[in-house]
């Protein structure tokens, strides 16, 4: 279950998973099934990236320019952060078939 | 977030606590549904199709809804999909930014409707299961093949990409199934499962001599989950309901009446729970005549229980009251026939003997059900 998540993977937000500002609340919330969680401000920066577009790395690359923050750390909180949430069923990851990689 | 100190006046200005705002909102869209389940957490006097709101007024209220902050809408029922207006509602809740989750009995809901409410948006969908077998389904919903259906949807909802949470309802008849409730839920690929033992208000209050479990069987439950949980941690969320006549402490009903949801009934009237209306001195405003956020700031019956100043001294005084909320206000009045009453279910209440006692005889029973339905025949069909 501590499994890391390949950085070439592209993770996007499960079916029934929403990310979405609460107005009424000033806070940004995810919204899964029966629960309503609290993303802390940096999480709220990953999960704006979450779109089933970007891979792992991509991500990792864009808030270390972002954030200059160094790109190790970014990526050892963004694997932690993700890896939960997959855990969780609140993501899916999906790899690139590229040649015959294996799986 | 703490290294940001919040500024203090030096002046003690008495200031009004900020209004709550309501996290989810429970849609009742109508009381109809093929199943006859006895602890039916509808009314007693079920609302007729002809006094239902129309699918205007509903868009209506998913809008103010979501304005006021609501974030989830539960479409419920009776059936929601009795509803033929349900896409267009949910179509309407994505819309405005509101997460739907569709609470179905599943009987009656052909592949068809289900490709259509999931292209309209659905984000989950909650599927009750009134028992683990075929028999016990068809027994306790009195509707003959209901599991069967049930299953097929159930399929037809994971082959849809949804995410899918299995309802059981348990009570004396059934509460030795829960390990089998576990199975089934991970047999359809659930990620949740609901364990909500049967709570005693309308229908089920009819039925409560059919539907106590004794002692032992609620002691034995609590263990089984607590058990499965730990199991199945990542796989499957469990969340139970849990009985309370047998408790040390009461639910905290609601979290706090007025506090983080409200109901709206299929006829349009608002309420703090879905009980609430077994309190005779409570007047529900209606969303015919009011916004849902006049309702839910200045109706005398959301204000009614709200925070801790109704409290009896005894509530006001424990260290638990911003913990249990004081418990369920609609048992304070089935019980102790008071509604501003301490819970009964709560140890110090002078009724909490007279309640255990009351459910130990119960429990002694015949399972017998008076099941749900219409009192007179429904003429508008």
């Amino acid at each position: 279950m501590t499994a890391t998540l390949t950085a070439t993977g592209v993770p996007k937000l499960a079916r029934g998973v929403r990310l979405r500002h609460d107005e009424a609340r000033g806070q940004w919330v995810l919204l899964a099934p029966e629960r309503v969680l609290n993303p802390d401000p940096v999480a709220v920066e990953i999960l704006k990236k979450v779109d089933g577009a970007r891979s792992i790395d991509v991500i990792v690359d864009e808030l270390a320019a972002t954030f200059t923050v160094e790109r190790a750390t970014v990526a050892t909180d963004v694997d932690a952060f993700l890896s939960g949430l997959a855990e969780k069923g609140l993501i899916d990851v999906t790899l690139p078939v590229i040649g015959d990689a294996a799986s | 977030m703490s290294l940001i100190e919040e500024p203090r006046s030096r002046v003690e200005v008495p200031v009004r606590p900020a209004p709550p705002i309501p996290y989810g909102m429970l849609a009742e869209l109508t009381h109809r549904c093929p199943l006859q389940c006895p602890y039916c957490s509808n009314p007693v006097e079920l609302d007729r199709r002809n006094v239902e709101l129309d699918t205007e007024t509903w868009l209506r209220v998913f809008s103010e809804a979501a304005k006021l902050g609501v974030l989830q809408v539960h479409l419920s029922g009776g059936e929601p999909t009795a509803r033929r207006d349900l896409e267009q509602m949910i179509r309407h809740c994505v819309e405005v930014g509101l997460y739907t989750n569709l609470i179905t009995a599943g009987v009656g809901v052909t592949p068809e409707r289900l490709q259509s409410i999931s292209d309209a948006g659905i984000d989950h969908v909650q599927l009750s299961f009134q028992g683990a077998t075929a028999e016990m389904t068809d027994k306790v919903s009195n509707f003959r093949g209901a599991h069967e259906r049930k299953l097929a949807v159930a399929r037809e909802v994971r082959r849809l990409g949804l995410p899918l949470t299995v309802n059981s309802v348990v009570h004396r008849a059934n509460i030795h199934q829960i390990p089998d409730f576990i199975e089934l839920a991970l047999a359809l690929d659930a990620r949740r499962i609901e364990i909500a033992h049967s709570q005693y208000y309308g229908w089920a209050l009819r039925n409560r001599g059919a539907l106590m479990p004794t002692r032992d069987q609620v002691f034995w439950a609590l263990d089984v989950v607590e058990e499965a949980r730990i199991r199945l941690k990542g796989v499957l969320t469990i969340d139970a309901v849990v009985p309370d006549y047998y408790a040390k402490y009461p639910k905290p009903c609601m979290n706090g009446w007025g506090r983080q949801s409200l109901n709206v009934t299929p006829s349009g009237k608002v309420l703090p729970c879905h009980a609430a209306e077994t309190i005779p001195s409570l007047d529900f405003w209606n969303v015919r005549e009011h916004s849902l956020t006049d309702v839910w700031l200045n109706s005398p019956a959301f204000n009614a229980f709200r925070g801790t100043d109704w409290m009896p001294d005894l509530c006001k005084s424990c260290e638990r009251k911003e913990i249990d909320w004081g418990g369920c206000r609609c048992q304070a009045m089935a019980i102790a026939g008071d509604a501003a009453a301490t819970d009964p279910a709560c140890h110090l209440s002078p009724l909490h003997a007279d309640l255990l006692a009351l459910a130990e005889a119960d429990a002694e029973g015949t399972d017998i059900y008076d099941y749900r339905r219409y009192f007179q025949p429904d003429r508008t069909g």
